[in-house]
């Protein structure tokens, strides 16, 4: 269980966090929605240790996050999967993968790299490419395997379906409520696509300029036509 | 006809040398984005400390393993030191601040060691190897030059490719910020590589220093030649700094063997120019044209 | 007082030619009254620290506007020093002075170029490893160009005659007789304020802005229509011909040109005068020759009292830049004049109205992250080297802070 209490931050005096509070429950996936500058990326660069919190705290299952720096959080359980570029393009798939594991023990299990390579058989046929090879969908796919090759409880990901076609985001978002499932893990899943992050999401919470305006069950919040209106745009 | 050898096997020996120093610049510009001009009176320092060392009546071993050892020091200690404070401001501030310890290290060793030059040892032969009757331009040192430099690349691509020290160093150097969010301690990396850089330019300098004469300025044309040789060969590719400087010192030994040693830096520079303008992106470059 | 204080504020930002000359005016009536006050081994340093100042001028510009990084301001000075000596081997040479100077502008401006357009068209460190390339070249061509060149004696430079009318001007002015020194001191520092008021003239036009943008934001300068790379070269070009006529003087002032002048130390304590002084400041690149100039007596004999040999001690000068310029880029990257100036605003901003204090201090999210985006709104104490503060900023702030 992931709990963000009154979290605050910005960039000198634009203030992108304002008192943001909410809990994202293990097992089940919480969509942050929001327009454009709404502070969903900036949500998850503080939660992950990359911005600095001016105010306010994270907890994950009981122990305090805040403070702890960003390359400490994979041993605490934590995945951040960054919009974009997140692929290291420079490596192999497999250095990529291998990557993932050094994170949480310093050592790679070969039974999670089977796994991974079982859950996308794509990347495994691709192993040794360099991954700037990679199409939008097969890099996506490549980071999120890279977030499961550190066994986290949390998985923090940054619009998924940023660039790709509807079929792969169905895809990735159907494996990922799969892994949600079986593995219980907590998933914060930020979107602009708030329809499909919606589909999937038990919960969600939408952000306007820094604040919370709504935070309710997924299928409350679809059904809201105002709030759609308003901050979803469907 | 021997004239053409020797030159050539000059140029080779020469370029290994260009090549292991370029290596140096490369591994840290691609880890920090700074031309670590420093890197020429860092390896300077650490000659000197050998030769302190050989001096006081030790082996040349000794001396040799202390000079790679405190290179290796002496990158880390100047990354933690100097570079980590500007890390992620303007690209500027590091470059002078490199250029400040250019001046430093080089004022430091002229009160230390004095600013005359002095003659270093060689552990192999400075002479030309008899082959068939004549006498041809590869010596001992030459040999022992030519393999201590493949050595450490042999070593230094191992470390980068096999291990996964090296797969961090790697990640760290092309996205520092995802690299961080896999649990990779990134400043740690960067000082490792600034220290491994260093003692690879440590190397080099105690194989130009071998058999021939130091002072404080002795490695200030061999960082130019490595600039241009690491320029050749794409300036972010460690295969295309060894590459190219293997070809500057070929091409350099020919212009010092035909037209004149006082020429050399010259001609590096007139290289420089024609890769700049024609090939910014290096020899190897896929597009010949990159953002200006 | 306030009235007239924005009045004449009013004046002092609505012409910059005028300002400029003005203050070129006051120079050379301080030159005067200083170097006819002094020996003549005074006059020659006098002279020293023009020409470092001409040269340590040109790469502020370069440098501060425009945030490239030239290692070969001493080869260039080089360049223009030869030029001389070869123009001036003998009494009996005919070319008048100012064409000297000129010519030796010209083929500095000439390497500058060509060096320019292969190294400075390109971002990234290629102008710094060129103008590497070129000093550590350039001795090296007079050392092969025996005949022609002298080697490593050098070529000596034969200064001609004062002309009748200079002394009798100087006699007119002074009421004394004027020396070679004092007029060697006068020749180098006319060049230096009439190549002042060119480079802040410069900074403050057009191609000036442009610089500036193209340091601040790529990106920002590119869509608003400046062409980066002809841009880089225009400044890396005015910074070389500066360094040439630091050169012509260089030459008349020691009468010689050898290789042993031109060492690569020459390129970096250059850089260190002006990183000390304030990148991109006209002010701060003078305080920067002083020093190289009158610095390194002190901390030679400092070092010979400490019983370091005469030879060592002298080491101890470019080890105490080396090290104040490590220190400045840490502690203090705005450099002296940048520091002193952030230090005059603070204590100004207490007193002015709160609007002269947001212009300093107009917070913008991407100042902390990269290269300011201050252009013109004063310069910002924190301000790194890359940052920075331009000639004559001083007076802009102040009608700034007066006016509102």
């Amino acid at each position: 269980m992931l709990t963000v209490t009154d979290l605050t931050a910005g960039y000198g005096p634009v203030r992108a966090l304002d008192g943001v509070s909410f809990t994202a429950e293990r097992g089940q996936v919480t969509a942050v929605l929001g327009a454009n500058g709404a502070g969903k990326t900036t949500l998850l660069r503080t939660i992950s240790g990359l911005h600095r919190a001016e105010r306010g705290s994270v907890d994950l299952d009981g122990e305090r996050l805040d403070r702890v720096a960003a390359d400490r959080m994979p041993a605490r359980g934590l995945a951040h999967v960054p919009e974009g570029r997140g692929v290291i393009t420079e490596l192999t798939v497999e250095e990529n993968l291998r990557l993932g594991a050094l994170g949480r023990t310093g050592r790679l299990d070969p039974a999670d790299l089977e796994r991974v390579y079982g859950l996308f058989p794509v990347l495994a046929d691709r192993r040794a490419a360099t991954a700037h090879v990679l199409s939008g969908g097969e890099r996506q796919m490549l980071v999120v395997g890279r977030a499961l090759m550190a066994r986290p409880t949390t998985l923090l990901l940054d619009e998924p379906s940023l660039g790709l076609a509807p079929r792969i985001v169905a895809q990735i978002f159907e494996l990922l409520r799969g892994l949600v499932e079986s593995e219980s893990l907590t998933v914060l899943l930020v979107e602009q696509n708030a329809r499909s992050a919606l589909s999937i999401a038990h919960h969600g919470v939408v952000l306007n300029l820094g604040r919370v305006v709504a935070d309710d069950d997924a299928d409350a919040l679809a059904a809201d036509d105002q709030l759609r209106h308003a901050y979803l745009g469907f | 006809m021997q004239q053409l050898l020797n030159t050539a096997l000059g140029g080779l020996t020469l370029g290994m040398v260009y090549a292991a120093f370029a290596l140096a610049l490369v591994l840290i510009w691609r880890s920090t984005r700074v031309v670590n001009f420093a890197q020429a009176p860092m390896a300077m320092v650490t000659t000197f400390i050998a030769l302190v060392i050989v001096d006081a009546g030790h082996s040349y071993w000794l001396a040799f393993a202390a000079a790679l050892a405190s290179g290796l020091v002496l990158g880390a200690v100047v990354e933690r030191v100097v570079i980590r404070p500007v890390e992620g401001g303007p690209e500027i501030n590091a470059v002078i601040l490199t250029l400040g310890l250019f001046i430093v290290l080089h004022a430091l060793a002229a009160v230390v060691f004095g600013n005359r030059y002095r003659s270093f040892p060689a552990p192999f032969g400075v002479r030309g190897i008899e082959v068939g009757g004549t006498t041809i331009a590869l010596t001992g040192f030459g040999i022992f030059t030519i393999l201590a430099v493949l050595a450490t690349m042999g070593l230094l691509l191992l470390l980068f490719q096999r291990t996964d020290i090296g797969l961090r160093m790697r990640a760290s150097a092309f996205n520092p910020e995802v690299a961080r969010l896999l649990g990779v301690r990134v400043g740690r990396m960067l000082t490792l590589g600034w220290a491994l850089a260093s003692l690879v330019g440590s190397l080099a300098g105690l194989l130009i220093a071998g058999g021939s004469l130091v002072h404080p300025g002795y490695m200030d044309s061999v960082v130019v030649y490595g600039f241009v040789a690491a320029v050749l060969g794409g300036l972010d590719s460690p295969f295309g700094a060894v590459v190219g400087g293997l070809l500057l010192g070929l091409a350099l030994s020919f212009v010092s063997g035909y037209v004149g040693s006082q020429l050399v830096a010259l001609a590096a520079l007139v290289i420089l120019m024609l890769v700049l303008v024609l090939r910014p992106g290096g020899l190897f470059a896929q597009t010949a044209a990159r953002r200006v | 007082m306030a009235a007239l204080r924005t009045r004449a504020a009013g004046w002092w930002s609505g012409s910059i030619l005028g300002r400029h000359l003005l203050v070129a005016l006051l120079g050379l009536v301080v030159v005067v009254a200083v170097s006819e006050s002094v020996s003549d081994f005074r006059n020659l340093q006098l002279a020293s620290m023009a020409y470092l100042g001409i040269a340590a001028g040109g790469l502020t510009v370069l440098t501060g506007l425009n945030g490239q990084i030239s290692l070969g301001h001493g080869a260039l000075m080089a360049i223009g020093a030869y030029t001389t000596a070869l123009l001036l081997d003998d009494r009996e040479a005919s070319t008048p002075l100012p064409l000297v100077v000129l010519a030796a502008v010209v083929v500095t401006l000439v390497v500058g170029i060509a060096v320019g357009a292969a190294a400075a068209r390109l971002h990234g460190p290629y102008l710094a490893g060129a103008t590497l390339a070129l000093a550590v070249a350039v001795p090296g061509i007079a050392l092969y160009f025996k005949e022609q060149l002298g080697g490593e004696q050098g070529l000596r430079v034969v200064v001609p005659d004062i002309p009748t009318w200079a002394l009798d001007l100087a006699y007119f002015v002074t009421g004394q007789d004027l020396t070679r020194s004092r007029y060697v001191a006068y020749l180098a520092w006319f060049t230096l304020i009439v190549t002042f008021v060119l480079l802040a003239n410069l900074s403050r036009s057009r191609v000036g802005r442009r610089w500036r943008a193209v340091r601040d934001d790529e990106v920002a300068a590119e869509l608003a229509g400046v062409r980066l790379g002809r841009s880089r070269v225009s400044a890396f070009v005015v910074s070389a011909a500066a360094a040439g006529a630091a050169g012509a003087m260089m030459a008349v002032t020691v009468r010689l040109a050898a290789p042993s002048g031109f060492t690569l130390t020459l390129s970096l304590t250059l850089l260190s005068a002006v990183v000390l002084g304030g990148l991109g400041s006209l002010a701060g690149a003078l305080i920067g020759a002083a020093l190289l100039t009158f610095l390194p007596q002190v901390v030679t004999d400092l070092g010979v009292d400490a019983g370091l040999s005469d030879i060592r001690a002298a080491e101890l000068a470019p080890l105490v830049y080396g090290v104040v310029m490590v220190l400045v880029v840490l502690l203090a990257p705005a450099g002296i004049v940048g520091t002193v100036r952030g230090a005059v605003l603070r204590r100004r901003g207490r007193s002015a109205p709160p609007a002269a204090t947001t212009t300093g201090a107009a917070a913008d999210p991407t100042t902390s992250t990269s290269t300011s985006t201050s252009t013109d709104a004063g310069p910002d104490p924190g301000a790194s080297p890359g940052t920075s503060t331009d000639p004559d900023s001083t007076a802009t702030t102040t009608s700034k802070g007066s006016t509102t």
